[in-house]
């Protein structure tokens, strides 16, 4: 071993230096690539096949014989079109307004907080994700049942809780994929070099100006680097909704329903494949913007 | 600063204002396991102890909670090595599968879980004949908690360099005991940072678990969701929950006693 490293060896050193990094990087790599790579990705590859099988509707078999059935009833049947187009809308407003609330959010934190009051901010804002999903979901819940606090809150101006459905789901949705807006935002704000607004400021723009035209445009990489979070969560939702969604359906509960009542898996396989298909998409046009970058 | 004083002082409004919103359902959680009364209604009639009694005797809750506790450990043992190898590998080295790799590493928690989910168990079942159990439910988690180890060692090795391993080479060491003289104690609190993160992650999963895990046994997010329609496991479940929102504290504390900066590395895992 020490004697490789013995100086004046030249050429040959560096070659076998090199050489011996290709084998250990790959001997690294071997574990976490078998399981990931392999293991996971031929699942991946194996239910994205099924999609094109079907299902025997007596048996209950799956038949290996390849057709686009599934993908023609996704299409063409009203009710999971109608379902598709909620779900990606649910998802694309549930990623809206989590940009509108955390944007100004991460603007103090990263820019008008001492570092002390930002310290505690980011475990103020923290906190909540380690909390858990389930009980995030369930809590709002409560708030929204009859006679809960948002009835007792809007009582007195005459309004009462919206109750379970659609309403509830986008609020507990943007509610439990807030900080995963927050954070992203508030590092890329971070970045953003404090000369840079004084450099506005002394070519005369006021506070306004600044930030629509400078602060904003430097942080949309941010932006959509936390929208991929929410956008990707939201749209694979299927618990949050059957907690306070009343009857709403998103394509998860469609999946869902095909696994576990229907046992239909060629048909939930065909379904999952919109999200995978949305967010590959959604990935390839944000690839632009330098988002990932961001992440 | 260039911001005007009243765009600051609006700014400070609407942050507090917010979080008063994100943390008035926790705190109505942990008020509402001592509501007298079986369901949310406000303001409480009147608060007891009595359903914390019910759920500390709750055998349900227990064992699901000791299963959950179980899960994520092995899971969060395996992700500590794969994921530490995997951190290390995609250092020095530009080779072309860098991107790649990474990829497939992050993958299994940017599609929904429900992706994950019923791929994992439609290998496990018609693919490989398995029956599922908790062992499947491991290979889940750990399939989806290796990023966080992963993030966290990777952002370390870079942010270091090589440049004490190659001393210590230099110097005569081997290998291993560069490994465990060196590299091991550098990696050390990225390693921690990054298994608290899996553990937590697993601790919390409820999607891809509903998935591959068999019909008896049960996490504590599955005991959770199956007896919250329940009108008479109601109040247990109420204090369940509030003992899970008070626990969110630990982590926090111990992130920040690891690296002083709960930022670095949160960020890029759920």
């Amino acid at each position: 071993m020490a004697a490789t490293h013995a100086p004046g060896r030249g050429t040959a050193r560096v070659s076998r230096l090199g050489r011996r990094q290709g084998v250990r990087t790959g001997l690294l790599l071997l574990p976490p690539m078998l399981w990931l790579g392999v293991a996971y990705l031929l699942a991946l590859g194996a239910l994205l096949i099924t999609a094109f099988w079907t299902q025997d509707d007596f048996t209950g078999a799956i038949q290996r014989q390849w057709t686009l059935d599934n993908f023609r009833d996704l299409f063409t049947i009203k009710v999971y079109r109608t379902i598709t187009v909620r779900t990606l809308g649910i998802a694309a407003l549930v990623t809206v307004i989590d940009a509108v609330l955390a944007f100004p959010i991460a603007l103090y934190m990263a820019k008008v907080a001492s570092p002390r009051a930002q310290r505690l901010l980011v475990i103020a804002v923290l906190m909540p994700l380690w909390a858990s999903y389930l009980v995030k979901a369930y809590a709002w819940r409560g708030m929204l049942s009859q006679g809960g606090l948002i009835d007792w809150v809007l009582g007195p101006f005459g309004l009462q809780s919206p109750g379970y459905g659609l309403l509830a789901t986008i609020m507990t949705l943007a509610y439990l994929w807030l900080p995963f807006m927050i954070l992203p935002v508030y590092a890329g704000l971070q970045r953003l070099p404090d000369s840079l607004l004084e450099a506005s400021a002394d070519l005369g723009a006021r506070s306004g100006s600044t930030l629509l035209r400078v602060v904003l445009p430097q942080a949309f990489p941010a932006l959509v680097a936390g929208s991929i979070f929410t956008f990707s969560l939201s749209m694979g939702d299927f618990i949050a909704v059957t907690i306070v969604g009343g009857t709403t359906q998103l394509l998860g509960n469609v999946v869902y329903n095909n696994i576990g009542a229907a046992n239909n898996l060629p048909f939930a396989a065909a379904v999952a494949t919109v999200p995978i298909a949305v967010m590959l998409v959604y990935l390839a046009v944000v690839r632009r913007t330098g988002a990932l970058e961001n992440l | 600063m260039t911001m005007s004083r009243g765009l600051r002082t609006a700014l400070l409004v609407f942050t507090v204002l917010v979080l008063v919103v994100v943390y008035t359902p926790l705190a109505l959680v942990v008020l509402n396991s001592f509501n007298v009364d079986r369901t949310f209604t406000w303001p409480p009639p009147d608060l007891t102890t009595k359903w914390w009694d019910a759920a500390f005797h709750s055998k349900g809750a227990r064992s699901a909670l000791w299963t959950s506790v179980e899960v994520a450990l092995a899971a969060t043992a395996v992700s500590l090595v794969l994921g530490t190898l995997a951190g290390l590998a995609l250092r020095h080295t530009r080779f072309f599968g860098r991107n790649v790799v990474s990829l497939v590493i992050i993958l299994p928690i940017a599609l929904p879980g429900i992706v994950t989910g019923i791929a994992l168990s439609n290998a496990f079942t018609t693919i490989l004949g398995m029956s599922l159990s908790l062992f499947t439910v491991v290979v889940a988690h750990a399939t989806f908690c290796i990023v966080t180890v992963f993030n966290n060692v990777q952002a370390r090795v870079q942010r270091l360099g090589g440049g004490l391993e190659q001393a210590s080479m230099d110097l005569g060491a081997g290998p291993l005991t560069t490994f465990r003289l060196v590299t091991f104690p550098m990696l050390r609190s990225a390693m921690l940072a990054g298994a608290l993160l899996a553990f937590g992650l697993s601790f919390d999963e409820i999607v891809v678990t509903t998935f591959t895990i068999s019909a008896t046994d049960q996490t504590l997010p599955i005991w959770i969701f199956q007896n919250l329609f329940r009108p008479n496991q109601g109040p247990v479940v109420n204090v369940v929950a509030a003992v899970l929102v008070l626990l969110s504290a630990i982590p926090i504390y111990l992130a920040q006693r690891l690296s002083g900066s709960t930022a670095e590395g949160l960020t890029g895992a759920r």
